[in-house]
């Protein structure tokens, strides 16, 4: 699960990590407000910042015409007018496609006088099984390019989950990323609070991108997350139920909510052939046999290892608003669960939903043989498959001609 | 010989009391495995029965091991209870701890490796289909089923099977048993992201092992077990290795069912994998419909 940037700011601030002062609203009245009261405390210059899930928000255009998700200015006024011409209005950025994103929710923050940006990151280490802190004196770009450009200027630290986080493996990363002087402490106290975020929350990546040092007022440095970006381990919500109160609904796709009511595991894609699997390995290698026999797969579709009549029909009827949808590949492999009852349930959701589509289904294991007599004799249009290749090369051909 | 199981192992079930691990130890029970004790706390001392075989439960692993000699167990329990329940496992001193659980939180997961490190206890899983080594009966019974992996579909033979995923390991099964061709060990390791045996661990074992002689290991999106196990096999590697990778057409950034399967950060792409499979010369099937049909081309 994701969340926006001023819950994941809000979330900082309970664990001590320092970020601009700042508030969340969704009137430009509420932002010319929040805007007097940083102004009355003393900000020089304000950052308005349009919140959506997905990056690219500076470079975004609003559909609109208004350019750019993110805007710097000096007056409460011009917050006001800036958050007019962003609120309920799309944005378009490089990662939301070209539907964009609808802008209900604004951080109106401080924006401090930035001398360097850094980046900091806490993820799960696969391949040792450990917390590992990423961090890189090349902030505000994109980090997979710095790590595939010059991977010296990253720098990783280890977590022993028994032991946590020290103070002198925080300070060793400050030092790392060049921090000197009073800076030491500042990153050290940072870099411990993300960390405890990150543990604490089931995060399953935070991210602080640029981390910043700042100029403050009385001429002293001090490090702050002037951006933050921070996902949550699923499976481990059901113990966060504060966190699971920050969830958007409006930021998850329309299909992939009602798939999950049903416990269907749904993504949508953009092809044409839609597939419905049981099992989530199976299922990502039926879209790759689509497209391997010159199809393009509409979905990614996990019906899970008891699929219910209930599911499937709910599965079928999913996959049917998608208004690409030319086609239908069934693929399940019933190794303990009966052939019969999935084969009951597709007539079923068949003649619920009136397909007039081409649907192939590819049945295979326990009690196979009747699952298959049931798709025969129900009298509609089904092709079969006895194998997965035949049975996608027979919905590409049928979707093709 | 097989790997880590054989028809004699004795296996104990923890959550033998809840529907999924009750439901799952009768189809062991029915496949002729040695299923010889049941765990659930708070209900030490009744009996879980099926088919007139009686299987007494115990309130810990420590006790069902002590009254049955239990060396291996089936992990049932909720997510919220599974690390610990691997743990009492590994505390107990069983050999092998099979967590089919989906849904364990990474944290945890964390920890229990963690604690698991220099335990001579092994995990595999979890959300894992578990382990089957076919028995030599009709439609294999006589095996050691531990898990949820369907059965019959399995023949005695000499091919090893290693999968992250459940259904493309029946698949790649059944495939193998259409062609008359038997397996001696089939492996689930888990599609979570922090599991407690690799894909390699598994490689490892059956290259050692006298009856099996070709493998099949079946990877997907996601980290880096795939490319580790492939760098071992062009070095070490004895025998011949047919595999196949999924998620080629899935988006970056995106969870595909399994919690371990993201291609994030352009790290963990299928194109990566099935690079460092040709490299090492691990046979790569074109199509899932053809994993079998690869490594029987290659052992030729």
């Amino acid at each position: 699960m994701n969340i926006h940037e001023y819950q994941a700011k809000q979330l900082f601030a309970q664990y001590g990590v320092a970020v601009p002062n700042g508030e969340v609203c969704d009137t430009p009245e509420q932002a010319k407000a929040i805007a007097d009261k940083l102004v009355a405390g003393g900000a020089t210059m304000l950052v308005v910042k349009s919140q959506i899930h997905a990056g690219g928000r500076g470079k975004g255009t609003f559909k609109s015409g208004y350019k750019g998700g993110v805007k710097l200015c000096k007056t409460a006024a011009e917050v006001a007018e800036i958050a007019g011409n962003m609120l309920g209005q799309v944005l378009v950025t490089k990662q939301t496609g070209e539907d964009g994103r609808l802008v209900s929710k604004l951080l109106v923050a401080d924006a401090p006088n930035i001398k360097k940006e850094l980046y900091f990151a806490v993820l799960l280490d696969r391949a040792t099984s450990q917390p590992v802190i990423m961090a890189s004196t090349e902030g505000g770009v994109d980090i997979e390019e710095v790590a595939e450009s010059t991977p010296e200027k990253i720098i990783k630290e280890w977590i022993d989950p028994a032991k946590g986080l020290y103070p002198y493996q925080a300070r060793k990363v400050a030092v790392a990323l060049g921090l000197g002087g009073a800076l030491i402490n500042s990153a050290s106290k940072l870099i411990m609070g993300a960390y405890k975020t990150w543990w604490e929350s089931d995060c399953a990546m935070l991210e602080i991108n640029p981390l910043c040092i700042i100029e403050n007022a009385d001429g002293n440095d001090s490090v702050m997350a002037v951006d933050a970006k921070v996902s949550f381990d699923d499976n481990a919500l059901y113990r966060h139920p504060d966190i699971q109160k920050m969830r958007d609904l409006a930021e998850e796709a329309e299909l992939e909510i009602e798939a999950s009511k049903f416990d269907l595991n749904y993504i949508k894609l953009d092809g044409n052939i839609a597939c419905l699997v049981n099992g989530a390995g199976l299922a990502m290698a039926t879209m790759d046999i689509i497209k391997h026999f010159g199809g393009e797969p509409a979905n990614f579709l996990d019906v899970g290892g008891g699929a219910s009549r209930e599911q499937v029909t709910a599965a079928f009827k999913i996959i049917l608003s998608d208004p690409n949808v030319q086609g239908i590949l069934v693929n399940i492999f019933g190794g303990i669960m009966d052939c019969n009852v999935i084969a009951t349930g597709i007539v079923e959701a068949v003649k619920e939903t009136g397909l007039s589509l081409p649907l192939v289904v590819r049945l295979e294991g326990n009690n196979v043989e009747a699952g298959r007599k049931t798709l025969a004799d129900s009298g509609l249009t089904i092709s079969t498959g006895e194998s997965m290749a035949e049975a996608a090369k027979k919905v590409v051909a049928e979707v093709a001609a | 010989m097989a790997i880590l199981v054989t028809p004699e192992t004795k296996v104990l079930v923890q959550g033998i009391t809840g529907g999924f691990g009750g439901r799952h130890a009768k189809l062991s029970i029915d496949y002729g495995s040695q299923i010889v004790a049941g765990v659930t706390p708070g209900k030490g001392g009744q009996i879980f029965e099926h088919n007139g075989t009686k299987v007494p439960i115990f309130d810990s692993v420590a006790e069902a091991v002590t009254a049955t000699g239990a060396t291996t167990s089936a992990v049932f329990v909720p997510p919220p209870f599974a690390a610990d329940a691997i743990l009492e496992g590994a505390d107990a001193g069983l050999e092998l701890v099979v967590a089919i659980t989906e849904g364990i939180p990474v944290r945890d997961m964390v920890r229990v490796k963690s604690a698991l490190h220099g335990s001579p206890t092994r995990l595999i899983g979890p959300n894992c289909p578990g382990i089957v080594t076919p028995g030599t009966g009709e439609n294999s019974h006589g095996g050691c089923r531990i898990g949820i992996a369907p059965g019959y579909i399995h023949k005695k033979g000499n091919i090893g099977v290693v999968s992250r995923s459940g259904t493309l390991t029946y698949e790649a099964v059944f495939q193998l048993t259409s062609k008359g061709v038997g397996q001696s060990t089939c492996v689930g390791i888990g599609g979570d992201p922090v599991n407690g045996t690799s894909h390699l661990d598994v490689i490892k074992m059956f290259m050692a092992d006298p009856e099996t002689h070709g493998i099949i290991m079946i990877g997907e999106i996601g980290g880096d077990a795939e490319e580790e196990a492939a760098a071992w096999i062009k070095a070490n590697g004895t025998k011949p290795v047919a595999g196949f990778i999924a998620g080629t057409t899935a988006p970056p950034g995106r969870r595909m069912g399994h919690a371990g399967a993201i291609v994030s950060g352009g790290k963990g792409t299928a194109e990566a994998k099935i690079e460092a499979f040709k490299e090492a010369g691990i046979g790569v099937a074109a199509t899932p419909s053809e994993m079998a049909d690869t490594l029987l081309e290659m052992m030729k």
